[in-house]
């Protein structure tokens, strides 16, 4: 038997086929290349600098909850600039395509980008942004020295990376699916969507699904076992509240995704009928497990960044949070609310009157938490010092654009106005509007926040504010058209428009999506501009904002084991009651600290992931059984493994505190 | 170490001592146990949605085999004894494990791997005779949630049993130490809780499908 038999080839390459390499579509033919170089270039570098070692042991494989955090935002806000991309060309095409013109996407590329962008925003930007911040924050914000599963941790970003990068794949070997990001079947049914997409979809989500469930896991376990002696549930800082609850519904939402996407994959690979029209299946039920899942997703990314609005609004107008126990307990009706809504993404399912009222009036109730919460930003305000930085720049716009956002959503929750308005670019503005204004905003205002906690030095802030100017106004350019011309009927994901009146207000948007292209460069130059002036930008401190919470009162960066000696807390604004009590960081009487060992068993199962995905995509059996089988062995092998941690000796405690201690005189 | 402690002035007037940070080693609870339950939990919703895809498609036949016409609940019954069985057996190795005694614990072990084993055994003549007739995941609507949910619950069993083969071998290697104890707990967890949702299988999708 020769390399070329067809039976050898089907049995390792499975469907796959010269002709999936998409080398006959010059757009992809150039991302490639230029994905290829600009790839190859930082591969190039890295080994030219010798720098693989560094990365490997000093990252990749870290256990410490920081440096995952800062890996997470990395990936954050690479997967941004795929998906804007989605963003910009599907602008580009919607802006163009008029009568005779037809624009530069063939539909089936169309069809693509606008789930791709979807999908990659969702769970590869929003997602691994709000774990992020919550793992390098945190954990700092409680004092404590790291998460309750510190390999957990490590395993569960890199299961995020491998769905990353299986649906990047997709660029280049084969299709992405071309249902719309939630895969409704009976299209993403085989008969319907035989080729590769739905299947790249299916196991990109289900594999970083994985990761992000466990992470929920771990951050619940952490913020309730491992909180600094002291700190009772009331008097933890507000965005490990909204970490909190956040992950409580990660943990209560997820396996549903996990559940249906298996359900799913059950229909397209064994034949089975849940989600058919025939056999007995009944897709809407599809309809109603994903959204079970995906109505607490929205609040999954934005009660962090409510979270965040918190910390940066009472910090920088120099004021105790108004409303601390109502600003908790608003957190805490969210959270339960989100699980009662679902039905509200599909009035227009006929389950009638009754049933549709119900979850128009839970949709409608969860604005009066949510107001709670503007109010006791806004009272924060009342009368503070506020210092108009960077972050506290983008609190303001949001608080702006959320509430716009937020009165729109109560406006589709009233059922007769959602047969109208279902499916159209008014739903389309609607939700850009609450997660770019609700979650992206702040999640721009955490970075600029505590950026200088990760690394030592602030962020330029002149880039920062041209950077906040062009999003803010981009922004409104971009979406406010979508509510005209959703008013006027115009439904989503459409390719060609046969109306040329409607086309000024698309030209309007794309000239928004062009603002907002600036000010994702002017936050790349923002962070170069930065780095290269780090100097001016130094803080000594460790509380360049004069803080309020525990992550100010250590050195940025704070040493790995976060805080020589274990806060002892007494109030909600521990740090500031510290500060008023003039505490002074000990500079004796250290002592051996206890620490988690890195390991490299999460890079090896997530690559293991990816090969298993890649091969199940492709209908690979031979490889992807093999991957299964090394998947179970290296988890076992890592379980044989007992010595997993090591003491800081005191003295080597001692010097790390006193450089720190001649840093910040 | 005056600099630690502060005097400063409470609400009423009471001088009061703030000490801003713990001068003492500082160990946080382990939280593994918390964990493994929260990770059950999570695993409870899916079975939830599992059991609610049965109640929504377990009555779609589509022309195909009634769950009566089917299921047959002798075997079911003797398949659910060594279910339970081997959940008394856990706990006896569990309470040797307290007592230290590795030998009857790594026992216990044994005669739970072995009765969890013939259930997986039984359930798979089931699944093969099922599909022999014609009444495949494929056929029908409910002949697919029917498949989901209890061959879910099989590959759970599958799992415990392959982890409780790692887990002989670890306390064979090295005792029982903290570490293998917890671990030991947290298969025991695992282990009621898939006995847990097989009741909940044995009623609601054998029991009511047979005698509805």
């Amino acid at each position: 038997m020769t390399l070329h038999s067809p039976d050898l080839g089907k049995l390792i390459f499975g469907r796959l086929t010269l002709e999936d390499i998409p080398y006959h579509e010059p757009i992809l033919v150039f991302t490639f290349i230029g994905v290829a170089i600009a790839g190859i270039a930082v591969l190039g570098l890295v080994t030219y600098y010798r720098k693989w070692g560094y990365l490997w042991s000093e990252w990749f494989t870290s256990v410490d909850h920081k440096k995952i955090g800062i890996m997470y935002i990395v990936l954050a806000l690479i997967m941004l600039l795929r998906g804007f991309a989605d963003a910009l060309m599907m602008r580009g095409q919607q802006a163009i395509a008029f009568g005779a013109h037809e624009g530069y996407l063939p539909a089936h590329h169309y069809d693509q980008i606008f789930t791709a962008h979807g999908t990659i925003m969702i769970f590869f930007v929003a997602m691994p942004f709000i774990t992020g911040l919550i793992n390098f924050v945190m954990p700092l914000q409680i004092g404590s020295r790291d998460v309750a599963f510190p390999f957990l941790n490590n395993f569960s970003f890199w299961m995020t990376v491998s769905g990353a990068v299986l649906v990047m794949a997709s660029l280049f070997i084969g299709v992405f699916a071309r249902t719309g990001w939630l895969a409704y079947p009976p299209l993403s049914e085989l008969p319907t969507s035989p080729d590769s997409g739905v299947d790249y979809w299916i196991w990109g989500l289900q594999i970083a699904g994985v990761g992000t469930t466990l992470s929920g896991i771990n951050m619940i376990a952490t913020i309730v076992k491992m909180r600094a002696p002291g700190m009772t549930m009331m008097k933890m800082p507000i965005f490990t509240w909204t970490a909190l609850l956040a992950n409580v519904l990660i943990v209560a939402a997820f396996p549903v995704l996990t559940a249906t996407l298996a359900l799913l994959t059950l229909d397209r690979y064994a034949g089975t009928h849940f989600f058919t029209s025939d056999l007995g299946g009944n897709y809407m039920m599809y309809i109603n497990l994903i959204w079970v899942w995906g109505h607490p997703e929205v609040y999954i990314l934005v009660l962090p960044a409510f979270g965040v609005y918190s910390e940066v609004t009472s910090t920088f107008s120099r004021k105790r949070l108004f409303g601390y126990a109502s600003m908790v307990y608003a957190t805490v009706v969210i959270a339960v609310l989100s699980y009662l809504v679902w039905l509200h993404h599909f009035f227009t399912m006929g389950s009638g009157a009754s049933v549709n009222s119900f979850f128009g009036i839970t949709t409608m109730i969860i604005s009066i938490p949510t107001g709670a919460k503007i109010f006791n930003w806004m009272f924060t305000m009342y009368r503070g010092r506020i210092v108009y930085d960077v972050p506290m720049l983008w609190v303001v716009a949001f608080i702006v654009t959320f509430v716009i956002g937020g009165m729109t959503g109560v406006l589709l929750a009233v059922p007769p106005a959602d047969f109208e308005l279902h499916n159209s670019l008014f739903l389309i503005a609607h939700f850009h509007n609450v997660i770019i204004g609700g979650v992206l905003f702040g999640m721009f205002a955490g970075v600029n926040y505590w950026f200088p906690k990760a690394f030592g030095f602030r962020l330029d802030p002149f880039w920062g504010k041209v950077s906040f100017w062009f999003w803010v106004a981009g922004f409104y350019f971009a979406f406010m058209p979508l509510y005209w011309l959703g008013l006027m009927g115009v439904t989503r994901r459409v390719r060609h428009f046969d109306d040329p009146s409607l086309q000024i207000w698309f030209e309007i948007a794309a000239f928004g999506a062009v603002l907002i292209l600036i000010g994702i460069v002017a936050m790349i130059v923002q962070f170069a501009v930065s780095i290269m002036r780090r100097e001016q930008l130094r803080d000594t401190t460790g509380d360049p904002w004069h803080g309020r919470t525990l992550e100010w009162s250590t050195s940025s960066p704070p040493p790995p084991y976060n805080f020589a000696f274990t806060p002892q807390v007494h109030d909600i604004d521990t740090w500031w009651q510290m500060k008023q009590h003039n505490w002074r960081r000990p500079v004796q009487g250290f002592l051996p600290i206890h620490m988690p060992k890195n390991t490299g068993t999460g890079v090896y199962l997530a690559v293991l992931s990816f090969i298993f995905g890649f091969a199940m995509v492709w209908y690979m059996w031979l490889i992807a059984a093999i991957s299964f089988v090394a998947l179970l062995a290296v988890a076992i092998h890592h379980t044989f493994n007992y010595d997993r941690d090591y003491y800081i000796p005191a003295d080597e405690v001692g010097r790390v505190e006193a450089a720190r201690a001649g840093a910040s005189a | 170490m005056s600099d630690m402690t502060m005097t400063v002035s409470g609400g009423s007037g009471a001088e009061e001592a703030l000490r801003f940070h713990v001068t003492e080693d500082h160990h946080p609870e382990n939280a593994t146990l918390l964990g493994f339950w929260l990770y059950l939990m999570s695993d409870c919703l899916i079975f939830a949605c599992l059991f609610a895809t049965y109640g929504v498609l377990g009555r779609e036949y589509a022309g195909g085999p009634s769950a009566k016409e089917v299921l047959e609940l002798p075997i079911v019954a003797v398949n659910t004894t060594l279910l339970l069985l081997s959940s008394i057996t856990y706990g006896f190795s569990v309470l040797e494990m307290q007592n230290n005694r590795r030998g009857p614990m790594m026992a216990w072990l044994i005669v739970t791997w072995l009765l969890g084993a013939g259930f997986i055994a039984l359930e798979l003549t089931e699944f093969t005779h099922l599909v022999s007739i014609g009444a495949g995941p494929g056929r029908s609507a409910f002949l697919s949630s029917f498949f989901t949910l209890v061959g879910t619950h099989g590959l759970h069993v599958t799992s415990g049993l392959i982890w409780m083969i790692v887990l002989l071998v670890q306390v064979g290697k090295k005792g029982l130490n903290a570490a293998n104890k917890r671990r030991l707990m947290c298969l025991s967890m695992f282990w009621h809780f898939l006995d847990v949702v097989w009741v909940g299988v044995f009623s609601f999708v054998y029991l009511m499908g047979v005698l509805s």
